[in-house]
This record gives structure tokens, C-alpha cells and sequence, in this order.
């Protein structure tokens, strides 16, 4: 069983139809005890840092899921709360991976949407899923760093997604990128 | 690189697909569900899905099959016609939903926009602006194209973005259905003045109409209807001529 956390902003819904397409069984939930005990951890995401933040510390996430032991996946938003510090909202965040998210400079189409090619995979989670297309929604990146196990192109080189112990985290959303994206969730169910 | 994205479009009447010729004379072209499975099979990078005659009675049925699409498909959608408050979009995000599209109710009271964006944001927002040339200006059109603003295209997609829009869907009324090819000096003069990506739409009439657009002008995306539902052009066809055609498709 997968838990997706509900937090008010995110796209629960979007990712839980991904996982029922694959016949892999999910909860939508935001009770600590349930994440805790849950095989999988999904962190989807579609919002504002600082409201996202927020949102998880009333419910005291914040405190649970830095400290998590099963495979968990950040999605989009979810893998930036996975950073030490967001610019967006100037808000602190979860403090998973050693890095900071950053906003794209001005001067060029943002936000940064539609599907752009990955590359440098490394590790499980991306298995086939070399160059290939995946959909992407931000307007806040993640610079290139130790974490990352995918890059992709836009403006500059950035972390398309992370991995760090039994974190891991996609920039792009799985959910959203057709087959190649199902894969990618069907590698992370299999973890 | 980041491709260019086409988006075949969904007109929506009583839960079936429609198209008509600018604005009117409309025909039926298929069940949305399946037609959206159809193109997302095909390699659509995004579908749109456009309630034309939203009113409060239908509400329900359209969110039941945003539902369906939601649960059927597995690239990113949008859904508009009729969104006139914040609980109008919410309704429709929490169906599942990607984006909600707003065009006269944004124009009207463009915090909408603000609304939407600060509660989803901003990237859920695509603010449509409906554009018809009135002595060679571009115009933006409200109420289904009915009612003439006297508003410059380019002023009112500049106060969309302030206000939060997260893209715009640009569609010329004056190509809409010609089939003549896309509207390539409005697209251009949007793109120049907006930073966020503009969806091109109205005048898709073959492969060459869709390299021309992402040739001359910045659009990020182009949206067609007919020319996909009647079957005149396969999106796999239309793609492999872009890639042949050195324009960067998926």
C-alpha cells in the first residue's frame, strides 16, 4: 500500500488514478499513523512552498516525513519541500537534500511547461526512461548537486530528479507522462 | 529540449464532442472519453476539453466526465467554458482537472485569475482570449466570441499575467475554422509581449499550417480540433513532418 500525502495543494487525485491504472493500491491520507505504517510514501505536489509548508506543520508532517524509513517519492513541488530552503515564499523547507530551490531567471518563458528530454540517469527509479520525454510544470528548479539522477535542460542544466537513501524525487510529473511515466511508477512501486 | 506542444481540442456539448465553424454550426464529433484516449495513445502532449453551452444545470455532468477523462488518461488536461468563480474551478480540479481555462469571466473580473492562481497556482491557470481583427486590430472578444471589448489583444493579455495567468490560449476567431492556417501576426504580438507560453489556436488546416507557427512565432503550443476528430491528419503524421521539418516535437 502507498500512502499519498494530503496536504491541501497537491494533486492527489491525478496520482492516485496513475497508480489505480497500474493496479497498485494507494490511500490518500494525511494521519501521521497510516504514512508511518505505509510501504510507500508518495509526496505529490502542485502549489506554493509556503503553503504547502504551512499546511504540513499543522498536521506535524513536517517533523514525520524527513524522518521516514520506507521508499518515499517527492513529485514536482514535493520534491522541492524535499530541499533545505525554497525560494518561492522564501520558505524553509524539509531538509532531505542538500540543496536549495531556485527560481529561473527572468527573461525567458516561464513557467518552464510541457515535455522536455532526461538525461544522466542513475538508479532504480528511472530505469528506461533515458532521454526520453516526461512532463514538466515549474517555475522554481533545483540545481545540478550530489542528489541528483537525472538532469534535464531548460534555460540552464537542472535536477530533473533526486534520490538520496530511501528519498527520492522527480522535478517532472510521472502521473502526467503517459506511458514512460507509468513506468517510472511502476519502478518506484517495485523498489 | 523542450518540445512544442499540440493540444487537439474538445468542444463539449451535452457530454459529446462538437465542431463548428467559427463559433457556430455545430456537428457532432465523437465521445470525449474515448476520443481523449484516442489521442493520448497518439502522442498528444495535452488535451483541452472546452464546455461551449456551460451553464449551472450542466455543472454536475461536466464534472462526472472530467472524472472519466481523469481516470482514463495519462497526460496532462484542461477543462473550460463557464468558470466564473473560484468554486467553479475548484470543482473541476478536485475531478482532476489539470488546468481550468477562464475567458470572459476572467476578463470580467480579471481577480479571478488571482483567485485561481493563489488557491492552485498559477500554473493551473490558462486565461483564453477569444481575438478578432476590427480595422486591423486585434481585438479580444468575450461571451462565445459575441460581444467585441474594444480591448487591443496584447493590453489585456499583459494584465492577465500580472494578475497570475500561468499560460494564455490564444484563438483567432478570423482563422477559427478556415482552416487557412494560424493567425501568425496576433501570435507573434502576444508572444512578444507576454513571458509566459502562449497556445496558439483557430486555423489548423494541414501539416505545413503547424511548422509555419512554430517557425514564425514563439508559441509554445498549438491547439487544433477538426482537423484531428475528422480524421484529415493523424497527430503521429503531423509529428513525424515537424520532426522532418527540424521543429523539436515528442
Amino acid at each position: 500500500m502507498i500512502a499519498i500525502i494530503q496536504y491541501g495543494a497537491g494533486n492527489t487525485g491525478s496520482v492516485q488514478n496513475a497508480l489505480n491504472r497500474l493496479g497498485v493500491q494507494s490511500i490518500i491520507t494525511d494521519d501521521a499513523a497510516t504514512i508511518k505504517n505505509a510501504e510507500k510514501v508518495i509526496l505529490p505536489g502542485v502549489g506554493e512552498a509556503s503553503t504547502a509548508m504551512q499546511s504540513l506543520a499543522t498536521t506535524g508532517l513536517d517533523k514525520l516525513i524527513p524522518t521516514l524509513r520506507q521508499p518515499v517519492l517527492g513529485i514536482c513541488l514535493g520534491m522541492q519541500l524535499l530541499c533545505n530552503r525554497s525560494e518561492e515564499g522564501d520558505t524553509t523547507c524539509l531538509g532531505v537534500f542538500d540543496a536549495d530551490v531556485i527560481k529561473f531567471p527572468t527573461g525567458h518563458i516561464v513557467p518552464h511547461m510541457g515535455w522536455n528530454n532526461i538525461t544522466d540517469i542513475k538508479g532504480e527509479l528511472l530505469l528506461g526512461a533515458n532521454d526520453a520525454d516526461v512532463y514538466f510544470v515549474h517555475s522554481y528548479y533545483v540545481p545540478v548537486c550530489a542528489d541528483t539522477i537525472a538532469t534535464c535542460n531548460y534555460i540552464l542544466p537542472f535536477s530533473a530528479a533526486m534520490q538520496k537513501n530511501n528519498f527520492y524525487a522527480t522535478q517532472f510529473h510521472p502521473e502526467k507522462s503517459g506511458g514512460i511515466g507509468e513506468q517510472i511508477l511502476n519502478n518506484f512501486s517495485a523498489i | 529540449m523542450l518540445k512544442k506542444r499540440i493540444i487537439p481540442c474538445l468542444d463539449i456539448k451535452d457530454g459529446r464532442t462538437v465542431k463548428g465553424t467559427g463559433f457556430i454550426d455545430l456537428k457532432d464529433a465523437g465521445d470525449p472519453v474515448e476520443l481523449a484516449q484516442k489521442y493520448a495513445l497518439q502522442g498528444a502532449d495535452e488535451l483541452v476539453f472546452l464546455d461551449i453551452t456551460a451553464t449551472v444545470e450542466n455543472r454536475k455532468t461536466l464534472c462526472e466526465l472530467v472524472e472519466k477523462i481523469a481516470t482514463a488518461i495519462n497526460i496532462p488536461f484542461t477543462v473550460g467554458g463557464g468558470i466564473r468563480t473560484v468554486d467553479d474551478a475548484a470543482l473541476l480540479i478536485r475531478s482532476g482537472a489539470d488546468k481550468v481555462s477562464i475567458n470572459s469571466a476572467a476578463y470580467n473580473n480579471p481577480a479571478l485569475i488571482q483567485d485561481i492562481a493563489t488557491r492552485f497556482g498559477t500554473q493551473c491557470v490558462v486565461v483564453a482570449i477569444d481575438a478578432k481583427q476590427i480595422d486591423n486590430i486585434w481585438n479580444v472578444f468575450t461571451n462565445g466570441g459575441r460581444t467585441d471589448t474594444g480591448c487591443e489583444v496584447t493590453v489585456w493579455a499583459q494584465k492577465a499575467v500580472g494578475y497570475g495567468a500561468g499560460e494564455i490560449l490564444l484563438t483567432s476567431m478570423d482563422n477559427d475554422g478556415a482552416r487557412n492556417g494560424y493567425a501568425i501576426s496576433l501570435t507573434n504580438a502576444v508572444c512578444d509581449t507576454v513571458s509566459i507560453p502562449v497556445i496558439a489556436s483557430g486555423g489548423a488546416g494541414c501539416e505545413e499550417d503547424f511548422s509555419t507557427l512554430f517557425k514564425t512565432t514563439k508559441a509554445s503550443a498549438a491547439l487544433a480540433a477538426g482537423i484531428f476528430h475528422y480524421n484529415k491528419l493523424s497527430i503521429p503524421q503531423l509529428k513525424d513532418y515537424l520532426k522532418t521539418n527540424q521543429i523539436p516535437v515528442r
